[in-house]
């Protein structure tokens, strides 16, 4: 295993005490295969206890250390130091306002992620002795991708449209309720759509396509929100042009 | 919330779309060959006059033209808005009317045929 020093540049914050954000330079020696994050706890395990950071499981699954590396949202689990040359500049997450550090307030999203009630609602309810919700493979497939979701909010760091318009509810908290609307168990898509059909919803996204360039795992959220657009016009062309047709 | 009303102008421009990501590139193609002089005699100049003086293929000629047009006046729109200027509406305004103009061009020709 080889070593190497790496130099990184964080953008540090302390509400307390400055006025303004400004980035901090670390050098710090690292094994070859290391991974951003490796680097950070490293730092603040030997040079800096006080560097603040989000994270927990080291393997994609947590979501919760998403940071800009080098300008580019990123799990820093997922970012390896061999990948980048020179001065590595470490960020919080662009568009969220910074607790501390590279600690973003996430208020907004988890706002948004509610509204647009992603969990099952039954067609009907029946009682448990009447069992399992039954679904064939074919219907699992038409959703399973948008489950993959980790809530990391990458896509809504690399969405230049919920940059430009914060009451934008973005893409992962669409692909998520298109991923229950398209669960064949369930029947909330009429309450969903009073949210993501409404212009801070799909109609927001100019299709620029980012979210899925960057998620980490492969939601494809842009895919998600085209989907529900043609849905969305579809239900509007029949609600308005043909209104003997029922729902 | 309230839903939006943007699936009427969305529609248009989500069919244009479509359109044209398959009918231009087959445009370019026949262009350059017709400007090479190698047009397939099924699209001479002549056979498409004959085919363009029947009403169901204006009544089609004239939906393409619409939709390809509407399709560009959108993305227009959205480009422009995502590059700042934030007068949408008058944005929309124009484009769409540059749009509708165009459409209503091509049924003056047409109908003169
Ligand atoms: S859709 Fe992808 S990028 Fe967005 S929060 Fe979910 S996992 Fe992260």
């Amino acid at each position: 295993m080889s070593e190497r020093v790496v130099e990184l540049e964080v953008l540090r914050y302390n509400p307390e005490t400055d006025s303004e954000p400004h980035f901090q330079r670390y050098s710090v020696s690292c094994e070859e295969e290391w991974v951003v994050l490796d680097a950070l706890n490293k730092i603040k395990e030997t040079i800096d206890p006080t560097l603040s950071y989000r994270w927990s499981c080291h393997m994609a699954v947590c979501g919760s250390c998403g940071m800009m590396v080098n300008g580019e949202p990123k799990l820093a689990c997922k970012a390896f130091l061999r990948t980048f040359d020179g001065v590595i500049r470490v960020e919080p997450l662009a568009h969220f306002p910074i607790e501390r550090d590279l600690v973003t307030v996430i208020d907004d999203f988890v706002m948004k992620l509610k509204r647009v009630k992603p969990y099952l609602i039954p067609k009907q309810d029946k009682p448990v002795s009447e069992g399992e919700y039954l679904q064939t493979p074919a219907e699992l497939k038409k959703y399973k991708q948008y489950t993959l979701c980790i809530n990391c909010m990458l896509c809504y760091a690399a969405c230049p449209e919920y940059g430009l318009i914060p009451n934008y509810i973005g893409p992962a908290a669409i692909a998520l309720a298109h991923r229950y609307n398209q669960d064949s168990r369930d029947g909330g898509r009429d309450e969903r759509q009073e949210e993501i059909a409404a212009t801070e919803g799909v109609w927001d996204c100019s299709f620029v396509g980012a979210c899925s360039e960057v998620c980490p795992e492969h939601v494809d959220p842009a895919g998600a929100i085209q989907q529900v657009k043609i849905k969305s016009m579809v239900d509007w062309y029949k609600e308005h042009l043909m209104p003997w047709v029922k729902k | 919330m309230a839903r939006s009303n943007k699936p009427i102008v969305w529609g248009p421009f989500a069919a244009g779309g479509t359109l044209t990501a398959f009918l231009t590139p087959a445009l370019i193609l026949l262009t350059l060959l017709a400007a090479l002089g190698h047009a397939p005699d099924l699209l001479a100049y002549e056979r498409l006059h004959a085919v363009a003086s029947h009403w169901l293929a204006k009544l089609v000629i004239v939906g393409i033209v619409f939709l390809s047009l509407w399709s560009a006046a959108h993305r227009l729109r959205i480009t422009l808005y995502d590059l700042g200027m934030r007068a949408d509406a008058l944005v929309a305004t124009v484009v769409y009317l540059i749009a509708v103009a165009g459409t209503l061009a091509a049924i003056v020709y047409l109908l003169r045929i």
